[in-house]
């Protein structure tokens, strides 16, 4: 599949004043750098400020003082595709529709081949395109919302928990597809699962303390997706564990 | 089936009341004397129904259509809120009661003050279900459109709209239950034809089983409107969940 509106920029999260909810001091001044090209994992316990990063870069979120500023100097305003960790596919479009949402709501004329071939890259059936989005699986709700994430075709990626409603093998074989369909773009991922992060990211962030400030750590060799079975990834995966339950 | 058995066991019991207590008939007729005046009488019910359906169907259209248009234009519209939210709430404090022999007194004796009186009373539920659906999309797939970059009235149409449908649907199936009120009473205070001005002109002349007969038929006509709406609203929108149609999918 071509990708037409690469290259990825990088993008920057400056938050100069922090970032405080109810009172409490979530995140600490500083800034967040997600390199070009590259998959950027962020993990934290519940709570650290995660789902405000992604939300910030996604535009979502307006707070003052903080900024996100792309390397190219633009803005990524209509450059990002977003996907969260519910699959929010419409109950009044097909699976096809769905994949094709963007264009309908833009007003443009939608481009069904390409929305196809992408079903079909995701491991959906032809026949499954035009079903009712209720009666798909979980797992192929999902398949159906990262076919419509990559039909946005928007060089910078932001994941908000993206696989955290599907079952293990599920998940599992969604990363692959994920790793292999989202290369070459800028990724944001937010997980708060330790395993998602060393298989996907090829580089990981870790929100630590209160306020959180994000700490990296540092990912095992090999290009993503790395195969869940190599014993590097499952001593990184205990150790991030470990540091995970440190970060509370 | 059983709601047959349960009809045919009321009319029992009520035959058995009259054989019993011997009631006059001008107090509480026989179910029997009640059919004869539904086939004696038949033509004419049949007239008067048909008034009477007109009017229902006419305020059910109208009012709908009102109902649609207001709960979009507070939905679309943050400035009018202020405005015609409290009308929408007025149009309801007021009885209906007590502006029917106003608007007969505008809309004449015809059809049109009924048709005003049963637009009046579909309006408010239909707005207000209506409306209540429209703020209530949820906030990832509002969220999902901005990152999509969808244009303004896009938001509105293609996604808080296509959202609202079941609470609209809701709306209307009360609609359609309370359409023969705002008819009724409408004929009730100044008519020459419906189901409403033959009840009131057969109780001025002690013909309980006449009276008997059109409401009835008025029960049947509002039936049948009520069972209508809901099939017709089910296959407008499939995709809205019936967990007390389909058990096994609750899950």
């Amino acid at each position: 599949m071509a990708i037409s509106r690469l290259p990825a920029p990088g993008f920057r999260i400056r938050l100069p004043e922090g970032f405080a909810f109810a009172g409490a001091p979530v995140l600490a001044p500083g800034e967040v750098w997600v390199p070009a090209g590259r998959v950027t994992a962020l993990l934290g316990p519940s709570g650290s400020g995660k789902s405000t990063l992604v939300r910030l870069a996604a535009g979502l979120l307006e707070m003052p003082g903080a900024a996100v500023e792309a390397t190219d100097g633009a803005t990524l305003r209509g450059r990002i595709a977003w996907m969260a960790q519910s699959d929010l596919l419409v109950p009044w479009r097909d699976a096809l529709g769905n994949v094709t949402l963007g264009a309908h709501l833009r007003g443009e004329a939608p481009d069904t081949a390409r929305a196809r071939t992408l079903l079909a890259e995701a491991g959906l059936a032809p026949e499954d395109g035009a079903k009712p989005v209720s009666a798909l699986s979980g797992g192929m709700r999902q398949r159906v919302a990262l076919a419509r994430t990559l039909m946005e075709d928007r060089p910078v990626v932001l994941m908000d928990e993206p696989f955290s409603a599907v079952d293990a093998p599920t998940r599992h074989r969604l990363q692959e597809l994920a790793a292999r369909l989202l290369a070459g773009r800028t990724v944001l991922l937010v997980t708060h699962d330790p395993l998602e992060a060393l298989r996907l990211a090829d580089r990981i962030l870790v929100l630590t303390g209160r306020p959180a400030t994000p700490v990296e750590v540092a990912v095992p060799d090999g290009t993503p997706p790395r195969a869940a079975r190599d014993p590097a990834l499952l001593a990184a995966q205990a150790a991030l564990l470990e540091r995970l339950a440190e970060a509370v | 089936m059983r709601g047959v058995i349960a009809a045919a066991g009321l009319v029992l019991l009520w035959q058995g009341f009259v054989w019993l207590t011997e009631v006059p008939s001008f107090l509480l007729p026989s179910p029997l004397r009640v059919a004869l005046a539904l086939l004696d009488r038949g033509d004419i019910i049949a007239g008067h129904a048909v008034a009477t359906a007109a009017e229902m169907l006419a305020g059910l259209a109208l009012g709908a259509l009102l109902g649609c248009a207001m709960a979009l234009t507070l939905a679309a519209w943050r400035g009018g809120r202020r405005w015609l939210l409290p009308m929408l709430l007025v149009s309801q404090a007021i009885p209906v009661f007590a502006i029917a022999p106003l608007l007969t007194l505008w809309l004449g004796f015809g059809m049109a003050s009924k048709v005003a009186m049963a637009t009046l009373i579909i309006f408010f539920p239909v707005a207000t279900a209506f409306y209540d659906g429209l703020r209530r999309t949820d906030p990832g797939l509002l969220d999902l459109a901005r990152t999509m970059d969808a244009r303004g009235g896009a938001v509105l149409w293609r996604m808080r709209v296509p959202s609202a449908l079941p609470a609209l649907a809701s709306g209307l199936r009360v609609a359609a239950a309370v359409a023969p009120i705002g008819a009724v009473v409408g004929e009730w205070v100044g008519s020459s034809a419906g189901l409403g001005y033959l009840m009131l002109h057969a109780n001025g002349r002690s013909q309980t089983d006449v009276m008997f007969a059109a409401l009835f038929v008025l029960a049947l006509m509002a039936l049948a409107l009520w069972f209508t709406v809901d099939r017709l609203l089910r296959r407008a929108i499939p995709w809205q969940p019936d967990s007390l149609l389909s058990p096994e999918r609750s899950s």
